[in-house]
């Protein structure tokens, strides 16, 4: 399979500038709404390296953990299923709703199913799938993947949203009110709820003391997936196991400020046990965790709480879109998680980063999400998978950068001709900071030069 | 049980050495009188409605507040409503409920939320198929934060549990967060000590 060429496809999304400033401008406006919901918390930091200690502890000690997990789910009555893969995990998802003969499935929002592929699984042995966050279904219905992992839909205007429900649901094309466009999703997605033989979550986390399955909204649809129809199954990856409530309190209270900056989402649900007369099945979902567990560098990945912060500041990311890098995860998490799922298809995008380090600093979890990026060039160029273009131009550069007198040559050299050449020569092809934006106005001296004068 | 040997000896190959486990302070800060304050501006930031009595009948303040409603479902023995949760034993059936009235055993100040489990709905459904839901809440039940939310024995004890903050929203079309989404349209809490009875 052929490298995702992610320049290539966030230069066509950045085409279209208005896709381009809107996305830009609403994933800024969440990072802006993290800091201040941060702010108000004095122990912030402290809870930083918390969540960052808890998940290390338990990601040390998993195997323990899951298997606490599967003893408490179990006194309690839920079914728990491992699948070491996405086959065996759908596999397993699709013989439960066989024998119950569940044909409508309503499902609430899960990075892990978008990951295994469930929904096209299921929906190729006869089952209809209704995805029930707003995000999620808008995706489903114009058959696009998440563009981010916390509103799936943020790469669409409200414009764009409204002819999708146009198309789908017969409604109103020019009317793009937000609260227009929510309440369509609402009509049409309730009676399908209501309607529904079985109910699918994914897991914000997995408590080992209590057995319980966490969920996280703010539509209420996990609470509806999990309650309205008798049989419940959750997707859980292994790595979302934390020891106890007294751990878990730490990750809610990050969870929501680090995403959209409000306190905590409108539904946090704790699902213990299966319903009266109801059945809950829980699948614990391996697929390349247990692997990248045993790598040095890459392991702390697995700490993620999915909170898309590293994302929503990502100045690649903001300016690309979620789906220019043709993967589940995406933006810089994305870039530290995906060459674990497919070193050849992803080798390119641990390219996308100015390795500014913004993803690291807002980590809950304390990710060094702009290392590992680092560290995965390297990994890349160790098993050839650098492009020959890229390899010469870092080649040129590391002599450039190690040579001072070769370096003060070539800055001086670029200031005195972007003074003097003309436009043609200066935005083509070889210049990608000029393929959309102006080069910035030269400095009338470099940085040395200027050193030179004033302090000698 | 080949596949729970399977990944259970992976992670035991891979796991990294042991790191210690951290103990979670409880960062209790705010007073013990700024409580209600608290919980009443972060309930207002979740766009939930705070009544800060109980009004002397709460059937004509139901009938002012959702003068459409036609179907009141009562959870508490405060009021009688037109149903019970006992009449949806069909659980997708509580979608025909207007007004959905539930007393919750805890509330929490840092994030305007309020504790619900199944001891209190008795059918789960009447929480999020209702149009619009009232919540009592004894204003001595209100603890500081989610730390100490999370001492709670409904987490340990009960099938279903959540932390309800607001009425069901969406920040999904452009990043602001926007009513309603699938549950309920508004959420207003009533402080209701549990022994003052109608």
């Amino acid at each position: 399979m052929s490298a995702i060429d992610q320049a290539l496809n966030a230069a066509r999304f950045i085409e279209d500038r208005t896709h381009e400033k809107y996305f830009d401008a609403l994933m800024w406006s969440l990072r802006e709404a993290r800091d201040r919901s941060a702010l108000e918390v004095p122990e912030w930091e402290e809870l930083r390296d918390l969540a960052s200690a808890i998940k290390e502890h338990t990601l040390s000690n998993l195997a323990q953990y899951l298997e606490e997990f599967e003893a408490s789910a179990t006194r309690n009555g839920s079914q728990v299923h491992w699948a070491l893969d996405a086959h065996e995990h759908n596999q397993i998802v699709a013989d439960i709703l066989n024998r119950h003969g569940a044909k409508n499935l309503i499902k609430s929002k899960s990075m892990l199913t978008e990951e295994c592929e469930t929904r096209p699984f299921l929906e190729n042995r006869g089952v209809s799938v209704t995805e029930t966050d707003l995000g999620e279904r808008i995706q489903q219905l114009d058959d696009e993947p998440p563009a981010h992992i916390v509103g799936p839909a943020f790469q669409k205007t409200p414009q764009d949203i409204a002819n999708v429900f146009a198309r789908a649901y017969g409604s109103d094309a020019s009317n793009t009110d937000v609260v227009y466009l929510a309440h369509q999703m609402r009509e049409h997605t309730r009676p399908l709820i209501e309607k529904a033989d079985a109910g699918m979550t994914g897991a914000n986390f997995a408590v080992a003391e209590t057995g319980a399955v966490v969920t996280v909204t703010n539509e209420g649809n996990a609470d509806l997936s999990g309650n309205v129809p008798k049989l419940r199954i959750c997707s859980v990856g292994i790595e979302k196991i934390i020891p106890s409530n007294r751990d878990l309190a730490v990750f809610i209270r990050l969870l929501s400020r680090s995403s959209i900056g409000l306190p905590i989402t409108q539904y946090t649900s704790h699902f213990r046990a299966p319903r009266e007369g109801g059945e809950m099945h829980i699948i614990l979902v391996d697929n390349g965790r247990s692997a990248r567990l045993g790598m040095e560098k890459f392991w702390p990945s697995l700490k993620c709480i999915r909170c898309g912060a590293c994302m929503n500041t990502c100045p690649v990311y903001r300016r690309s879109g979620g789906l220019s890098y043709g993967s589940t995860y995406m933006g810089p998490i994305g870039i530290i998680m995906m060459p674990t799922f497919g070193i050849r298809r992803y080798s390119e995008l641990p390219f996308s980063s100015t390795l500014n380090g913004s993803c690291s600093n807002v980590c809950p979890v304390k990710i060094d999400i702009h290392e590992q990026i680092y560290a995965w060039r390297g990994v890349m160029d160790e098993k050839h998978q650098v492009k020959l273009a890229k390899k010469t131009a870092m080649a040129v550069a590391g002599e450039v950068l190690s040579h001072p007198e070769l370096y003060r040559i070539a800055t001086s050299a670029t200031e005195t001709s972007l003074k003097l050449l003309p436009r043609f020569a200066i935005y083509n092809d070889l210049n990608a900071w000029g393929k959309h934006r102006e080069t910035p106005e030269p400095a009338k001296q470099t940085f040395h030069q200027w050193y030179k004068e004033h302090r000698q | 049980m080949g596949m729970r040997e399977d990944v259970l000896d992976r992670v035991r190959r891979n796991q990294p050495s042991a790191r210690s486990r951290p103990v979670v302070p409880d960062f209790s800060r705010i007073a013990q009188a700024n409580l209600l304050k608290t919980f009443a501006k972060s309930l207002e930031l979740m766009a939930g409605v705070l009544v800060e009595k109980p009004p002397d009948d709460l059937g004509a303040f139901l009938r002012k507040q959702f003068p459409n409603a036609k179907n009141i479902c009562s959870a508490v023995p405060e009021y009688a409503g037109d149903s019970r949760p006992e009449d949806y034993s069909t659980w997708s059936d509580a979608a025909k409920i207007d007004v959905t009235v539930v007393r919750s055993p805890m509330g929490v100040a840092e994030t305007g939320s309020v504790l619900l489990s199944e001891e209190d709905l008795r059918v789960n459904t009447i929480a999020f198929l209702a149009h619009d839901i009232v919540i009592l809440l004894d204003p001595q039940k209100i603890v500081e934060n989610i730390h100490a939310a999370y001492r709670h024995p409904v987490f340990k004890e009960k099938a279903y549990s959540v932390l309800m903050s607001g009425p069901s929203g969406s920040a999904d079309i452009g990043g602001k967060e926007v009513h309603p989404a699938q549950g309920v349209m508004t959420l207003t809490v009533i402080l209701w000590p549990e022994q003052a009875k109608t």
